[in-house]
Order: structure tokens, then C-alpha cells, then sequence
């Protein structure tokens, strides 16, 4: 059996960070994912890359490291950023005490926040609500999560990791001193000399299972994805942060949220957005950005905030990063927890992660990950005679798109919406190991446009099975049609009750 | 939940049903073109994101509006791809042929006089190679003639002190075509008219209604021109009771692009600007006018609906109005594109898609082998007159030679 020296548990962006970080610091290392890569909160968030400004005023800290990694993500994922930039609006109801400060205090911790004039503002973004009072600009930018830990995660491997999916962790591995030497799946156990939960708020089940116990309080926070781009910069209201006050544009959509809220441990794996969430976040968006009152919501989601308990509400805990040790805090060696933090600063997380195993291990090794730019992010000439409709696939995966073969049928249009050609498909069941068309869609975008795979999904579906040996194509459809139903089922009304009707008529046997 | 959703050109409302990419024309004799979906709707997601999004094909859109009348959703389909070429289209790679192709009224003004000399070289082989290899102005296309004397010139001399006699009035919106081409077609506008018992001005003022220039990206100059026309209409409707017109492109034009693509007020004259054919089988039916047909007169034609004709929704009007002619004969052709789509055809790098798109509509016409074909649009008779030799009239021309002299 392979020993290794590390064992990361969940494949969320913060465990594929820190098997870049140990892969690259050359532990032999394992991350071990009971889903897909990015299957929980990494992937059910704004995809926001704070500036740290939205922290300045309660956590000058945690901005702090938000705009040191905003920067670095910047440098070293530029096909995963888009560097849009950010407004903090104020509205007649905000005070503009509370903007200044804001940009005190944003100053205070780096981050580059400028006054500008509302006229200005409303030049930027011209479906900002006309009569805001005030705004700052900040280097905010919109992320996308699955491909950010799509690249962590092509790096690692690139670094010697092992990686495997869709097996759960049930238990984990004592020697006789009741040290933690390994952990345990339904079908094997893997060896490690230390072992690290990665796995959010589901980390606390787990440590449990070795017989530590976290404090931590799921948070629930609902998002919904608009049609087609309103702004071309992220706008957030300049006020204490709230519910609905954040609409981020990513890629081809917006996307509005979130709201905070305290809810069992039980519905971490089946968060459904109620209708009285959806109200909610519509009437406070809709004051920052009118048209969202009438532009069409595809669809509607939830993520949960691993938070780790400090009493109070989930608003005003701490979103700060929790680093573990619990050798010395519950005298179980061999297991190191990292959670709490944000999507932003993953790549902190890992380092400080990482920075613990070594020291545990004995290795005196450099942290590089800010440094060396991800799979994707290196310069790349883009190639003659590729036809248009590839640039959504290229720009998606950056350099790695060299690895695509646009020829030979290549450039054949899979999904219309998201642009996504037979050549990223082939690609990604290739370095990615997908099984279905819900793990297709993390990689690609597939289904995520306008008619959420009413159109598209046959075609996928027939690529997919003949790419995956032993996969029926009608299941794949069944499989992916379910999944894009639970999101449209809060928001049906409208183009999407149009949409959900075609959606049922054309797949009557599936869904 | 939301009261309704709106979009621009009511983008959003698209379902991805795909009914527009089975109507167009172009799609199925060109692969290069995405079809009117992935350029209109889909694609519009992704220029919002980042013009660099911007396919080039969207050149190849004949702006027929086939796909809006398909489109089951009210999605401005067609509206989307023009007002993407207006802003994101590169520069043309013959931006004087384009020029001169779109600019119908200069173009026509500075021909004119010279009309024997013009008509006479333009079709002359050497002249033909030059346009080809020079501009791009394809050799094998038959070119419209000019007239020596402009339509307008013939109305101010010849026709306008009658026209005073009338007591009520419309206005005539002639047209580049009618006014520098054909300007005979004028002529039967105001016959048809005054046998309708209705005097006829010419507005104050007329520009080229743009289309072409819309089609060939000048939009600036398409916006100068609307703001001219838009100025003469509302002059024109303080007196007459209608601004009529002989032209199912320029009708089109004036009455929904200025809106949905220049972005301008239509509503002041919208509901009073039409077709004539529209206009006249309204005050007939109303039982207003009654116009006296030439017992003896005979013909066998075939009826050919304009692409924009559909987009308006008129062509019954035409149909119903030639069919009360007692000895006319109408076949009804099935509707399908020319493929000229105005300046398009004659592009020689476009020549091909024209010719083999209106294959099936020149198959139509020589089986049923009429004296002539009917239609209201003047591109659409260059390209089947020279396609298939049958000729062509506007409806109006038809009535004048029909009604009792």
C-alpha cells in the first residue's frame, strides 16, 4: 500500500490548494473527495474575488489577506479572473459617514478604494440605481470557482498528487497511541502521515469520527443567477454587510446574494432555496439595481459557510481562517483541520495548512503557490483558423486550451448558451475524469445558460456516452435534467415557467 | 417573484426552441453562418460579456426577419444581429463599395442626368471586370437602370397643379428606387390614387429611408436620414390623412427599424404610414372608395412575398386587391427568399449564397410560368427578373394598367 505523506480530505478549493501546496512542496500527497472536485460550498458561491473591502470596516485582518491574495489570484489564475473591478454604492437611506469610513479603513488595510462621483459611477454601470448618493471603486473581481480549483487541482496531479473522487471518507485510521495514520472509505483505507480536513462544514462530522470535536455552524446563503450580464463591475452596497447586497457578474450571467442563515447539520446536502428567500434577496437587490426587478432568474441556489462557532449569529462570526492543530489542542496526532476563510483566500489557507504538515514532518520547504502561475494562466498564442464560437471554451481553460483539438468536428456546438464545443468536452472527460453531465457542467459551463439544458443536453449526452464506455445517454439526460429542476423550482414564473414547460415537453420521459 | 421581464429586443425571452434556424434562408446554403439564434440571442449573452465575442459571420445575415416572424417567444432576432453589426461589426473590407451601394440617394441623384451614358456602360463587360476587381461589385449581377428624368421632376411638372382639385390628400413616400429608377411606378401611384378620388403630396422633405445603410453599417448616416423623414411625416400628417408608400422595404424600414434599431420615436406616425395596396383595400372594403376596373383588360400573374412584406404581415392585402381585378389571374407563390436582400446580391463575395437561396422561389416562378410576377419589393425584381427572365411589377403598377382609363 502507498504511504503517503499527506492525506487531504475534501475537494472543495481549499483542499485542491493544499495538494498543490504539499504536492509542490514535494510530500507525496493524496486528496481524497467523497463528490466531485468543487461539488460543495467552493462551488455554490458569488464567485467573488474580494478586495477585501467588504471586511475593512469589522475585519481588518481578514481584508488584509483578501487583498494580498486578490492580487496574487490575479497574477496566477488570469483565465479563472476577470478583473472587472467593484463599486460600493450608497444609497439615499445609507450614510455617507459610514463611506468614509469605509475608505479609511479600506486605505488602512491596502486596498485601493476611491471616492468617485455618482455621475461617474452611473457612466460605469449604467443599471445602478439613478439615485445613489455616493461611490467607491475597489479592485473587487469576478472568480470562477470550478475553475480555480480545476487548475489547483491539474497542478497537483501535474506535482505527483494522487487524486481520488467519489469516495467517501467513513472513519479514519489510529495506530495503537491513538494516532491518526490513515483514513477509511467503504472500499479501502489509504496510509498517510498526516491527515487533512479540507471539507468545510463538513469537516466537524468527520472529526468527530476521530474523536475531535469542532464547533461549527453551518450558515445557508441563497444566491440567484440572472440571464445575462446587467453590470460589468461587481456593485456592493456601501453599508454594514447585509443580506442581497452583493450581484457579481460571472461570465455570462449575474449573480445576486446572498443571505445568512443558521441551519442544522442535516440540510448541509440537500439546501433548497424557499420562495421567501428568493422575495427577500429580489427586494433588496433590486435597490441597488432596478432592472433586476425585471430580468429573467434562471435559476436559484444555495451554498454553506463552514463557520466556526464564537456564539451569535452567522452574520457576526468570524469569516476568518481556522487553522486546527489537533495534536495540540485534543492530544489526537496526526489530523490538522482547515476551514472557516473564503473562496478568496483558499490559496492562504493551503499555505498555512501546508505550513503545519511540514513543520509536523520535518520538511523544510518553501510555500511557491503564489508565485508560480496555474495550469490555464500561462502565456499562449492562440492558434489561426480556430472558428469564433471556440473563444468562450479558450477563455475558459486559458493555455490549457492547447490541449483541445478544435479540427476534425472539433469546434462542433454542444451547448449553445455557454458556447461550450465537442473539443472542451473531449478535453475535460480527459484531464478532469468526469462521469456524468452534472460533473461535465463544473468543467465546461454546459447547461448553465438560458434554457439550463433543454436544448443542449441530448447532444451532451450522446458525446458523453460515447466517450464514457457503459453509460446510457438517456440516463446522463435524466440525471442532469433532475438537477437543473431543483434550481428552477424556487424561481418559476415567467420566461423560466416557458422554459421549464419546453424543458418537460422535450424530455417527457426524462423528467 | 416578478410582475414580467423585459430584455433588450426581448432577448431573454428565447427558449432555445431553435424555430428561427428552420426558416432562414441562409443557414441552409451557408455552414460559416451560426443561424439566427446563436447570432441573435445566444451570442448577444456573450457580447455583453466581451465584444471580442463578436463573430464575423453576423455578416452574413440577410436581415430578412424571417426568424422574428417565426419566433414563437417575440424575440427581435433579426434587430439583434443589426444592432451587433451597427456596434461591433470591423470595418468593412470594401467600405467604398459599401458606400456606394448603400447610399442610394447620392448614388441615384449623381446618376441620373447622366441616365443614357450610366445605362449604357454599366453593363458593358470591361465597366462589369472593373466593379468586380476594383470593388467587389459582382460581374455576373444585372444592374437596375437609372432614369433620365427623376420621378419627382415629372410630379412637380406634370402632376402637381391637379392634384390640388382633390380637397383630401395623402403623401407619397417614393423612394430612391421610384424616384432616380423607375420613376413610372410614381406615375402609377398617382393614377391609382386620384382614381381613388385622393390628391397626392410629396412630402417635405425625403431622405433614403436607410435600409441599405443599416444593412451596410452606416448607421450615423441611417439616423440622419430618419430624423429628416421622421420630421416630414409629422409635417405631412397635419393635412394629409395618410403618408402612403410603394416599397415593402422602405415601409418596413420607416415603420419598425427606426424604432427597434436607430432607437427612434415611431409612434407620431406609425398607424398613418403603409403600403398603398394596405391603404386602399382598407378604404375599399370601408366602402369609400370604389375604383372601376377595365372589363377588358387580362392577366396572368404570380404573387411573390417580399421578406420584409412578411414581417409587416400585408400581404393579404395585396392578394385581396389583386384578386378584385375581374380579369386578373393570381397564382400565390410559396414564401420564400430571393436571396438579393438588397445591396447583399450584388457582392460578389455573396453572389453565390444570393443565387443559390432563391433557387427554390425561380424553380416556383418558371413552373408556373405567369406574364409577370407581382411583389412590393424593388431588389426582389432586379433578382428575379435577372434569375429567371419572367418580369416583374409592383401591385401598383398593376392597378393602374387595370383600372378604367
Amino acid at each position: 500500500m502507498k504511504e503517503y505523506d499527506v492525506i487531504i480530505v475534501g475537494g472543495g478549493i481549499t483542499g485542491a490548494c493544499t495538494a498543490r501546496d504539499c504536492a509542490m512542496r514535494g510530500l507525496v500527497t493524496l486528496l481524497i473527495e467523497r463528490e466531485d472536485l468543487c461539488d460543495g460550498a467552493s462551488g455554490r458561491n458569488h464567485g467573488l474575488l474580494h478586495s477585501g473591502a467588504r471586511y475593512a470596516v469589522n475585519d481588518p485582518e481578514g481584508a488584509r489577506e483578501c487583498i494580498r491574495e486578490n492580487k496574487i489570484l490575479r497574477r496566477i489564475a488570469s483565465n479563472c479572473v476577470e478583473s472587472c473591478g467593484g463599486l460600493f454604492i450608497s444609497l439615499p437611506e445609507d450614510s455617507l459617514d459610514y463611506q468614509s469610513l469605509f475608505t479609511d479603513k479600506c486605505r488602512e488595510a491596502g486596498i485601493d478604494a476611491r471616492i468617485i462621483d455618482p455621475k461617474e459611477a452611473r457612466r460605469l454601470v449604467p443599471e445602478v440605481n439613478p439615485g445613489i448618493i455616493g461611490a467607491v471603486r475597489v479592485p473587487d473581481a469576478s472568480v470562477d470557482p470550478f475553475r480555480l480549483t480545476d487548475a489547483n487541482s491539474l497542478d497537483a496531479v501535474r506535482h505527483g498528487a494522487d487524486i481520488v473522487k467519489f469516495r467517501a471518507v467513513t472513519g479514519f485510521v489510529k495506530d495503537a497511541v491513538g494516532r491518526v495514520v490513515g483514513v477509511k472509505t467503504a472500499e479501502c483505507e489509504y496510509r498517510g502521515r498526516q491527515v487533512v480536513l479540507a471539507a468545510g462544514i463538513w469537516a466537524a462530522g468527520l472529526a468527530r469520527k476521530a474523536g475531535v470535536k469542532i464547533e461549527m455552524m453551518p450558515s445557508k446563503g441563497a444566491l440567484l443567477v440572472f440571464g445575462h450580464r446587467l453590470a460589468d463591475m461587481v456593485i456592493n452596497r456601501c453599508r454594514k454587510p447585509s443580506n442581497s447586497d452583493i450581484l457579481v457578474p460571472d461570465d455570462a450571467v449575474s449573480v445576486l446574494g446572498t443571505t445568512s442563515d443558521k441551519i442544522p447539520f442535516e440540510e448541509c446536502d440537500d439546501m433548497r432555496v424557499t420562495a421567501a428567500e428568493v422575495d427577500h434577496l429580489l427586494a433588496e437587490g433590486v435597490k441597488m439595481v432596478p432592472s433586476l426587478a425585471t430580468t429573467r432568474i434562471l435559476r436559484a441556489y444555495a451554498g454553506v459557510r463552514p463557520l466556526v462557532s464564537a456564539g451569535g449569529d452567522a452574520r457576526s462570526a468570524s469569516r476568518g481562517i481556522v487553522l486546527l492543530d489537533h495534536e495540540q489542542r485534543d492530544g489526537v496526532p496526526g489530523l490538522i483541520t482547515i476551514t472557516g476563510g473564503k473562496l478568496t483566500t483558499a490559496r492562504l489557507m493551503a499555505e498555512q495548512a501546508t505550513d503545519l504538515v511540514c513543520r509536523k514532518l520535518g520538511v523544510d520547504a518553501k510555500c511557491r503557490t503564489a508565485e508560480v502561475p496555474l495550469p490555464g494562466s500561462e502565456p499562449f498564442r492562440l492558434k489561426r483558423g480556430i472558428p469564433s464560437w471556440n473563444l468562450a471554451a479558450i477563455g475558459r481553460h486559458g493555455s490549457e486550451s492547447g490541449k483541445m483539438d478544435f479540427m476534425d468536428g472539433g469546434s462542433e456546438l454542444v451547448c449553445e448558451c455557454e458556447q461550450v464545443t465537442r473539443a472542451e468536452i473531449e478535453y475535460c472527460v480527459r484531464a478532469f475524469g468526469v462521469r456524468n453531465l452534472r460533473d461535465l457542467r463544473r468543467h465546461t459551463r454546459i447547461g448553465m445558460g438560458t434554457c439550463q439544458g433543454s436544448y443542449c443536453v441530448d447532444r451532451a449526452a450522446e458525446i458523453l456516452a460515447e466517450l464514457l464506455p457503459g453509460t446510457s445517454a438517456r440516463e446522463l439526460v435524466k440525471d442532469y435534467l433532475q438537477e437543473r429542476w431543483k434550481g428552477m423550482i424556487p424561481v418559476l414564473w415567467g420566461d423560466t415557467i416557458r422554459e421549464a414547460e419546453y424543458m418537460r415537453r422535450r424530455h417527457a420521459n426524462e423528467v | 417573484m416578478q410582475e414580467s421581464s423585459t430584455s433588450r429586443l426581448n432577448f431573454e425571452a428565447c427558449l432555445k426552441c431553435s424555430i428561427c434556424n428552420t426558416v432562414c434562408p441562409m443557414m441552409a446554403v451557408n455552414g460559416s453562418y451560426p443561424g439566427p439564434k446563436k447570432a441573435g440571442p445566444d451570442q448577444e449573452r456573450y457580447r455583453l460579456k466581451d465584444p471580442a465575442f463578436y463573430d464575423y459571420a453576423l455578416k452574413y445575415c440577410l436581415n430578412c426577419k424571417r426568424c422574428e416572424v417565426a419566433c414563437p417567444s417575440g424575440v427581435k432576432v433579426a434587430d439583434l444581429i443589426q444592432t451587433a453589426r451597427l456596434k461591433y461589426a470591423p470595418r468593412s473590407s470594401h467600405p467604398v463599395r459599401d458606400a456606394m451601394l448603400a447610399s442610394t440617394d447620392l448614388i441615384g441623384s449623381l446618376a441620373s442626368p447622366f441616365a443614357p451614358i450610366v445605362n449604357g456602360v454599366l453593363p458593358l463587360k470591361p465597366v462589369k471586370a472593373v466593379l468586380d476587381g476594383a470593388f467587389g461589385i459582382s460581374s455576373k449581377r444585372t444592374f437596375p437602370k437609372y432614369s433620365r428624368e427623376k420621378f419627382v421632376t415629372w410630379f412637380r411638372k406634370e402632376a402637381a397643379p391637379a392634384q390640388e382639385a382633390f380637397g383630401r390628400y395623402v403623401s407619397y413616400f417614393h423612394g430612391c428606387y421610384g424616384n432616380y429608377n423607375y420613376p413610372q411606378l410614381g406615375k402609377d401611384f398617382v393614377k391609382v390614387v386620384n382614381a381613388a378620388g385622393y390628391g397626392v403630396h410629396l412630402l417635405w422633405k425625403e431622405r433614403c429611408c436607410g435600409v441599405a445603410l443599416m444593412a451596410n453599417n452606416m448607421g450615423k448616416q441611417a439616423a440622419r436620414n430618419a430624423a429628416v423623414n421622421i420630421g416630414s411625416f409629422t409635417k405631412a400628417l397635419d393635412k394629409d390623412e395618410a403618408v402612403l408608400t410603394s416599397s415593402s422595404s422602405c415601409t418596413f424600414t420607416l415603420r419598425e427599424e427606426y424604432k427597434e434599431v436607430l432607437g427612434m420615436e415611431t409612434a407620431a406616425y406609425k398607424d398613418k404610414l403603409m403600403l398603398a395596396c394596405k391603404w386602399l383595400y382598407e378604404k375599399i372594403e370601408a366602402g369609400e372608395v370604389h375604383l372601376r376596373f377595365d372589363p377588358g383588360f387580362r392577366m396572368d400573374l404570380a404573387y411573390h412575398s417580399a421578406c420584409h412584406m412578411q414581417k409587416l404581415g400585408w400581404q393579404d392585402y395585396t392578394i385581396r386587391l389583386l384578386r378584385m381585378i375581374p380579369g386578373v389571374s393570381l397564382t400565390v407563390l410559396d414564401q420564400n427568399c430571393c436571396g438579393i436582400a438588397g445591396t447583399f446580391g450584388f457582392k460578389k463575395e455573396y453572389y453565390p449564397y444570393a443565387q443559390a437561396i432563391g433557387e427554390r422561389l425561380f424553380e416556383d416562378i418558371k413552373a408556373a410560368a405567369p406574364q409577370a410576377v407581382v411583389t412590393e419589393c424593388e431588389t426582389c425584381k432586379w433578382q428575379i427578373e435577372m434569375s429567371t427572365g419572367v418580369p416583374v411589377m409592383n401591385p401598383i403598377s398593376v392597378l393602374a394598367a387595370a383600372i378604367m382609363p
